[in-house]
């Protein structure tokens, strides 16, 4: 709509009435016939997050050195044989990035997992069947929120102990709520459509109304909040990594780098600072994601 | 009256359910305090006569009746670690953790509403895309990265400021850029939508068409009415502080409830995890309360729906 006013605005500029109408509207360029996955808005993170990917699923092919390999140069800053330099115990600090990609990426990615099914079960259910269960579910829920995220995320952590399995549930289930109300809030909107009484009229079932008529028309704003959601997830599993509930292994991942390299920031400032960009470039790529994601799914969400 | 009432209730409500959603959690924390607390060389004996004045060996259902009771007069235990009252050791480093959050949430509020209004007012214009971008940076950066890039440009590399502590001013500065930085992200997004929508309104076209000067326009018609919802960010925000203080104290190697916690957690001290985190939570829930109270009197149609 406001293009379509900008471009008027364009024929007869002179119009007085026109101007004041269009003051605030966005006015710009005609959009070139590129196909939506090479604007740079959308090319751009799904490189990033490409190459990531290549480096969570085969580290050894990418890394320079294996990440376990102590060399001589304790701390010595990036050169032309060390890019991004080394740690405290003269391993390559790009090497280990390299291989905690996988951590990260598949802390994030199954934390989502945990919080959308969860998440997207209880708000199934809440919007669904209404009323009495509704009302408790939703309590339940504000109970959940009524501690904040990283909080309940350290208490669930640290009740389960250190490891990747209960990290990732950790910040899954910190997630739950989000996820369970924007389910909720689509099945209410949906569910009062006339096909839902239609099928019903026609002798469907309750079961394959809520899988083949209600949940089709949940999936894509439950798409965009996963999307977006892995961003939140990873910062969330980074902080506590970075207190130090996070898993400790060979092969550490972003955020307990950070922490190790926190200790030698007057002396190295690639050890913490290096491993944080990697964190940011990727919650930076998956928000722009699900930005262009939400843009398409749900126009009335389009800035 | 009704409506406050119903909101109170609804607050009370979730702070019981917040007390339990706790204990329960702590419950099932592995590992036996008592043979924390007795230390290295203590014989089982010892460790049993501990776990007895610990209280740990009784069933579930006692010792919650029993932290229920405590509660209701104010009593959060005693820490494992210390020995002293929990509250003791909480009132002493909350001070710390509200002047951070304080400051924080000023720092937010001050960047997210002043530039959310300045996109919103240039939309689609280079001002615009720079806000954003940079907003979009600020959201997607772990509060931690922001604070250790502050530490390394302004202690580090310019030596203006302390890096780590608390007490002086000079040492709040840095916690508070990069807590508040890393929240006015959000805040800027809500506000410039918030602006945009009221620009799109009819009576904005119509003050313009009468020939009301453009700045006059956005201060006493477009503000008023698109900041009303931004107050409820307020609860949000307060929210997304009380986590990052924890971090950032953290981080800063601050004095504060997040720090106390993070200690806490290393030595199991249960009693001192239980009470940071539900100050924290309680602290929460009454700012969101306070938020959709004022929210009611500031804008009256919110009072017909509740």
């Amino acid at each position: 709509m406001g293009e379509r006013l900008a471009s008027l605005d364009d024929i007869a500029p002179d119009l007085p009435a026109r101007r004041i109408a269009t003051r605030w509207r966005w006015s710009r360029r005609p959009r070139l016939l590129v196909p939506s996955w090479l604007r740079p808005g959308i090319a751009l993170p799904l490189a990033v997050m490409a190459a990531m990917l290549a480096c969570a699923i085969v580290p050894d092919w990418i890394a320079p050195f294996d990440p376990t390999d102590m060399g001589d140069a304790i701390l010595s800053p990036p050169d032309a044989v060390h890019w991004f330099g080394t740690d405290h115990f003269g391993r390559d600090v790009l090497s280990l990035m390299i291989y905690g990609a996988r951590q990260s990426l598949l802390m994030g990615a199954c934390a989502v997992f945990v919080g959308g099914l969860v998440g997207g079960l209880i708000g199934l259910a809440a919007g669904y069947a209404g009323r009495r269960a509704d009302t408790v579910l939703m309590r339940l829920l504000d109970i959940w929120m009524s501690v904040p995220d990283i909080l309940l995320a350290i208490i669930i952590a640290a009740a389960l102990g250190a490891s990747l399995t209960n990290t990732i549930l950790a910040v899954g289930l910190v997630t739950v709520p989000r996820y369970a109300r924007v389910m909720r809030a689509q099945v209410l909107t949906v569910r009062s459509r006339n096909f839902i009484e239609a099928a019903r009229a026609s002798g469907c079932s309750e079961a394959s109304i809520v899988l083949r008529h209600v949940l089709p028309h949940t999936l894509s704003p439950m798409l965009v909040m996963a999307t977006l959601g892995v961003g939140s997830s990873i910062l969330i599993g980074a902080a506590l990594s970075f207190i130090g509930l996070g898993v400790i292994d060979d092969r550490p991942d972003w955020g307990f780098l950070l922490s190790q390299g926190r200790n030698y920031l007057t002396v190295a400032w690639w050890f913490a600072s290096l491993p944080g960009l990697a964190i940011t470039a990727l919650v930076i790529s998956v928000n722009m994601l699900g930005d262009a994601l939400r843009d398409r799914f749900d126009p009335r969400m389009r800035t | 009256m009704r409506f406050v009432l119903h909101r109170l209730a609804a607050a009370a409500l979730v702070v019981f359910g917040t007390v339990t959603l706790i204990f329960a959690a702590l419950y099932l924390l592995p590992g036996d305090p008592a043979v924390l607390v007795a230390g290295e060389n203590a014989t089982e004996e010892s460790i049993a006569r501990i776990r007895e004045l610990l209280g740990t060996d009784r069933p579930f259902w006692a010792q919650y009746a029993d932290y229920l009771a405590g509660l209701a007069q104010g009593d959060l235990g005693m820490s494992f670690a210390t020995q002293e009252p929990v509250t003791v050791r909480l009132w002493a480093q909350f001070p710390s953790t509200i002047a951070l959050t304080l400051f924080a949430s000023v720092v937010a509020m001050v960047a997210g509403v002043l530039l959310g209004i300045v996109a919103a007012v240039n939309r689609g214009g280079w001002i615009d895309h720079a806000i954003q971008s940079v907003m979009l940076f600020f959201t997607s950066m772990p509060s931690f990265w922001l604070g250790i890039l502050l530490i390394l440009l302004f202690s580090v590399t310019l030596q203006w400021l302390p890096a780590i502590g608390s007490g002086s001013f000079a040492q709040l500065i840095l916690p508070m850029a990069c807590l508040g930085l890393v929240a006015s992200g959000r805040l800027m997004r809500m506000v410039r939508n918030s602006v945009l929508d009221v620009l799109d309104e009819q009576f904005v076209v119509t003050a313009r068409a009468k020939g009301m000067p453009h700045r006059l326009v956005l201060f006493r018609h477009v503000l008023r009415n698109a900041l009303i919802p931004v107050v409820t960010l307020l609860g949000i925000l307060v929210g997304e502080l009380l986590s990052g203080a924890v971090v950032v104290e953290t981080l800063f190697a601050r004095q504060g409830i997040g720090r106390l916690l993070v200690d806490a957690v290393g030595v199991k001290d249960i009693p001192v995890i239980q009470g940071a985190v539900l100050l924290a939570s309680i602290s929460f829930v009454l700012i969101n309360l306070l938020v959709d109270l004022s929210y009611s009197v500031i804008d009256p149609r919110v009072r017909a729906e509740g």
